[in-house]
């Protein structure tokens, strides 16, 4: 479903990304840990180009991404991310967040879209929020929201970059719930997260990144209880 | 009479019996205001947008837009469409002198004012449009351009004050507006004090009113 091969990233004299090769089959969840500056982040982005490579090969749903420009709006649609800061539109209602790429991108007629939305809304606790702006919200309402927003595209793969991450600690177990929800439900999902509770309970692989590496990767459970790298031992003794 | 009197009441009289001229003049005015602001808001928007865009050629067209037109006189500008465009078989009414002149000036301060508007949105804006498959101009018109109301429309309402009373440039080129009318109609017969305080409280109730239209605009972009 998703290949990165051979992919190094740049920013300036940094080397950020060394030789990046991550394959996610369909269905797979995968979750990416590591310190931060490890290029977790720089590498999910590489999967819808929100980064470019300055070398490798991306290929994401049988379409190499480095040679087809065009087909990049088309991924983008099939890959769905969830950042950080949540990113919502906030001059638009919580419908409207869901609904706008949908009908603009995706041509939609806007019953079926809002229909789409107001399920997916439901389905991550938020229905009776539809008609609310983003900042009536708490964060992890709105995070819900944006997770809401990207499944209304009807993703094959759900990218998320460390969706907990600015969240306060009460905050985090809703969205983590949603997540581990959808999880289950049969979709290719990329995680970057710090959540190992979240990575143990759900991922099919682990990755570890540190200095623009992939250093391990493995099942949660031997990577958890038997790293073999020795930065993953030491990352892992330092947060369990 | 009294002569020395520059507000005497047989001045205003004859202020009075000269309204047309004033009309007429505060029409033109009125215009040239119009017009510049619609072409200065286009301007602006373009070039506003240009100084953000990716493309780093196109930035620099927004550059060189702005400091040239920010950093010399209107005066200048609108002088030089009138005396040396025709050289070069440019002619143009000067209605259409004003509107062009003093809309591509006030252009340049719009457009650093829908810069600063864009720059003011976050990042992570554009990305989540673009992460779910809008193009770049369509992440501008509905996700950001719609975000920049609130830091855009107080300087954008500075500019368009400016421009109603940058208008009376047109004066230097006899283009018939109300700072014009109220010269040279004074000019002929010396009652300045009536033609320039008529012409001064015009001006003042065009941006007065014009204000208070933007705060209404600003209120309902807040909500």
């Amino acid at each position: 479903m998703i290949h990165l091969s051979g992919v190094n990233k740049y920013f300036g004299n940094n080397h950020v990304l060394k030789d990046i090769n991550l394959h996610v089959k369909p269905a797979e969840k995968v979750v990416v840990i590591g310190p931060s500056g490890s290029g977790k982040s720089t590498m999910i982005r590489c999967i819808n180009q929100l980064e470019k490579p300055d070398s490798g090969e991306v290929t994401v749903d049988g379409i190499n991404l480095m040679k087809s420009k065009a087909q990049l709006k088309k991924i983008r649609q099939e890959a769905a991310m969830v950042f950080q800061q949540f990113n919502l539109y906030p001059h638009k209602t919580v419908l409207e967040n869901l609904t706008i790429a949908p009908i603009l991108v995706q041509g939609k007629n806007r019953d079926e879209a809002e229909q789409s939305g107001l399920d997916f809304l439901a389905r991550v606790g938020l229905k009776d929020k539809a008609s609310a702006y983003p900042s009536q919200l708490s964060g992890g309402q709105q995070q819900r929201v944006a997770i809401a927003r990207a499944l209304n595209m009807h993703p094959k793969i759900m990218l998320f970059d460390e969706p907990t991450s600015a969240l306060d600690p009460e905050m985090i177990k809703e969205v983590l719930d949603v997540m581990v929800g959808l999880a289950h439900s049969g979709i290719t999902m990329v995680c970057v997260t710090h959540e190992m509770g979240f990575a143990r309970e759900v991922a099919d692989h682990v990755i570890f990144m540190a200095d623009g590496q992939i250093l391990e990767t493995g099942t949660p459970s031997a990577f958890f209880d038997n790293p073999q790298n020795e930065r993953a031992q030491q990352f892992l003794s330092k947060i369990l | 009479m009294d002569v020395n009197n520059p507000f005497a009441l047989y001045k205003w009289q004859a202020l009075f019996d000269a309204r047309e001229l004033f009309i007429d003049g505060l029409t033109t005015t009125l215009e040239v205001t119009v017009g510049a602001l619609v072409l200065s808001i286009l301007l602006g928007i373009v070039f506003g947008i240009a100084g953000v865009f990716p493309n780093r050629v196109i930035r620099a067209l927004n550059r060189v837009y702005v400091e040239f037109f920010q950093n010399t006189p209107l005066v200048i500008q609108v002088i030089f469409i009138y005396n040396a465009l025709p050289h070069i078989h440019i002619v143009m009414p000067v209605l259409l002198i004003g509107i062009i002149g003093v809309g591509v000036y006030t252009g340049a301060y719009m457009a650093e004012a829908v810069r600063g508007g864009i720059m003011s949105v976050s990042k992570g804006q554009l990305e989540a449009a673009m992460s779910q498959g809008f193009n770049y101009w369509q992440a501008m018109w509905y996700i950001i351009l719609p975000q920049t109301k609130k830091v855009m429309l107080p300087a954008m309402a500075n500019q368009a004050i400016n421009l109603v009373k940058n208008t009376s440039v047109l004066a230097m080129i006899a283009g018939g507006d109300l700072m014009y009318q109220a010269d040279s109609w004074s000019g002929s017969n010396m009652y300045y004090g009536p033609a320039y305080f008529t012409a001064g409280v015009s001006y003042w109730i065009i941006c007065f009113l014009l204000s208070k239209y933007i705060n209404k605009l600003e209120k309902k972009a807040e909500v």
